[in-house]
């Protein structure tokens, strides 16, 4: 049996293309998010998303606030805005409005963006802030045990819907149409470099872009509704996915429990911060 | 002018770019006057969906290099709670009006009381510090706001402006000195190059780290987890022990100089009148008729509530045998005045609960009763 190579020798393999991205002094074994979650692989791709744009990284923010994807942001090496739950957004908004050169993303789960922090999502929609939200719809709240969340889809069992979930979910791509945003896409993370494209046009997107990307969560929600580990829920998340070409030739019962994956929507629509700044050159004539 | 009115113009003098805030009597005035002043200076006026969201763009605001101010009262004071703990943990500045209105919960939105100065410093959870003042007169509402804006930035803390409905909607003239006459503090920014800066590590004694905006090239770390000097969140009593100390102590331990009281009529005083805010009107009146009646009755306002001023209270307080303590509720300040001069002056509370304010009259009486 051959001896065992000495732990030295281990670290100095190349590294993961994302750990130059990755703060220095961040807490835990590297991150603190389970195997298989499908929050590490948004990570990789919004850096890929941001290496692809050439931003200078010392001119883009991450926001987030609590839960496994509010976490997200104290990992970036770079400035970070770790606020609090359901806040992201009105941070966000506010930094936004005094160095509108920034490019700010926001990471936000099912359970932060749409139940405590709904208001400020429909909001930051309506007024078209030029904010990249990136939501990871992941059916829960995994960061607390699993409970169910304004997502979770009907009859499931959650921590909380033990006896399975009564409440109709929100289809929050429809929402953020409804509210105003001016980019929406939604993929899931088997769609690698969709997601990475979706991610720089809402970067490119000069108003508030929502990008909602399903998550595989096989910690909690997985191992309670027995979909298995999460390759075979990514491969669940794209067996039920159907892209919007299709979608649209196909009846609403034909859509039962089926995600409608692809760009939703884009248009244009005067920007918050520019149109802010130019009730300033108004009030000065 | 009017008190919120001139409030905005001492936020505008001390370079107040952006104001967020949520319609709520008594304080809507100072949303309205800012959506008109701001933008003639540049600045932006946003309202918000909610305090929360108000309060949160402040700090956004603030983080990115602006100085920014939210204006509500108790009610909206409640919803701001958590982002109150949030910036005084993050050490962001930002400034917040309080027009205080009489309670508890919804209570009478146009009748004032200072229901509130409790829940201002220690309404968000565990410990940290903040600072308030409590402006008499509209001059005070420009005067103090200004003022709370360079202490805001000085300490890296939010800073309260504990207005009451009366003094807010009062109107009396008011002079705004010219922009040469004015102070400003800016924050302290980084003396070092990025690859030094260490976030949260205060350079010079008075505990207060130097500050960098997003978008500096700092790869600024904002959190409000517990945290070393790094920004690397922690979980040991060393490092805790630590950051609530400085946080505490960057206020508390500069309490002689934050603080502020005026004083009038010392001079032989066995017998002092203790106010704040709009019942110091009434309280420095009622001191005025007594002494004009050949009794020595002086006059202690509290022009800072937070950090209460410990050692100047109880210094004043060994030359006396009485203080009386009129407030517009069921005596709170009264508490910090026995905890610091209970041991050297007897301590009267004299409570109003909101609606009418004390008059002259009847705090002369109250004093009239104990000298017999």
């Amino acid at each position: 049996m051959k001896p065992k190579e000495p732990l030295v020798k281990e670290r100095q393999k190349p590294q993961h293309p994302v750990l130059k991205h990755f703060r220095e002094d961040s807490p835990g074994t590297p991150h603190l998010w389970c195997p298989g979650c499908g929050v590490g692989q948004v990570w990789h791709f919004t850096t890929r998303a941001i290496e692809e744009l050439g931003l200078d990284e010392d001119k883009v923010l991450w926001v987030g606030g609590s839960g496994c994807t509010g976490r997200m942001c104290t990992y970036w090496h770079k400035d970070f805005f770790h606020t609090l739950h359901g806040r992201a957004l009105s941070f966000a908004t506010g930094v936004k409005l005094a160095r509108p050169e920034l490019t700010v993303l926001v990471h936000s789960g099912d359970g932060e963006c749409v139940a405590i922090g709904g208001n400020h999502l429909i909001h930051a929609a309506r007024r078209n802030v030029d904010i990249t939200l990136i939501a990871i719809n992941n059916f829960n709240y995994g960061m607390t045990g699993g409970q169910f969340s304004p997502t979770t889809p009907r009859n499931v069992n959650t921590a909380t819907t033990p006896y399975g979930n009564r409440e109709a979910p929100f289809d929050l791509s429809t929402l953020m149409r409804e509210a105003g945003a001016t980019y929406i896409a939604r993929w899931t993370t088997f769609h690698a470099r969709q997601v990475i494209n979706a991610i720089k046009k809402g970067i490119q997107n000069k108003g508030f872009s929502f990008i909602e990307i399903l998550a595989q969560c096989p910690t909690q929600y997985g191992r309670r509704n027995k979909l298995g580990n999460a390759v075979e829920m990514m491969e669940w998340l794209k067996a039920h996915s159907i892209p919007k070409e299709k979608a649209d030739r196909m009846s609403p019962e034909e859509l039962q429990g089926k995600f409608i994956v692809g760009e939703l929507f884009s248009t244009t629509r005067p920007e918050f911060s520019e149109y802010m700044r130019s009730v300033a050159a108004e009030a000065a004539s | 002018m009017q008190g919120n009115e001139a409030c905005v113009e001492g936020a505008l003098a001390a370079g107040c770019m952006l104001f967020a805030g949520y319609p709520i009597t008594p304080a809507t005035e100072i949303a309205e006057f800012m959506a008109r002043r701001l933008p003639q200076v540049g600045g932006i006026y946003v309202q918000g969906e909610d305090e929360l969201a108000s309060l949160g763009m402040v700090l956004g605001a603030s983080a990115a290099g602006w100085k920014a101010m939210t204006a509500t009262s108790g009610n909206g004071i409640c919803l701001m709670q958590e982002e109150i703990g949030y910036a005084a943990m993050t050490e962001i500045p930002c400034v917040i009006v309080d027009a205080q209105r009489a309670g508890p919960g919804t209570g009478i939105a146009t009748k004032s009381m200072q229901g509130d100065v409790y829940q201002v410093r220690y309404g968000s959870n565990a410990d940290y510090s903040i600072i308030a003042l409590a402006p008499s007169s509209p001059q005070e509402m420009f005067d103090l706001t200004l003022e709370a804006f360079n202490l805001s930035e000085k300490y890296r803390t939010p800073a309260f402006v504990l207005s009451d409905e009366i003094v807010s909607h009062m109107r009396e003239p008011v002079v705004i000195p010219p922009p040469e006459r004015i102070q400003l503090v800016e924050r302290k920014k980084p003396s070092v190059p990025p690859d030094q800066f260490v976030p949260y590590r205060a350079e010079t004694p008075d505990g207060v780290p130097p500050m960098p905006s997003f978008g500096d090239g700092y790869a600024l770390p904002v959190s409000s987890f517990a945290r070393t000097e790094t920004g690397r969140p922690i979980t040991d009593f060393q490092n805790q022990d630590r950051l609530v100390r400085r946080l505490w102590n960057k206020i508390e331990k500069h309490a002689d100089s934050i603080a502020r009281v005026e004083i009038e009529g010392l001079a032989d005083a066995q017998v002092a009148i203790l106010s704040y805010g709009s019942v110091a009107r009434a309280a420095r009146e009622a001191a005025r008729r007594m002494r004009s009646q050949g009794k020595a009755v002086a006059s202690i306002r509290l022009i800072t509530l937070w950090p209460f001023p410990d050692r100047r209270i109880r210094e004043l307080a060994k030359g006396l045998r009485a203080l009386f303590v009129p407030e517009m509720n069921m005596g709170k300040m009264v508490r910090e005045v026995e905890r610091v001069a209970g041991k050297y002056a007897e301590i009267f509370s004299l409570p109003k609960p909101g609606v009418d304010i004390h008059t002259p009259a009847e705090i002369q009486q109250e004093i009239e009763r104990w000298w017999r």
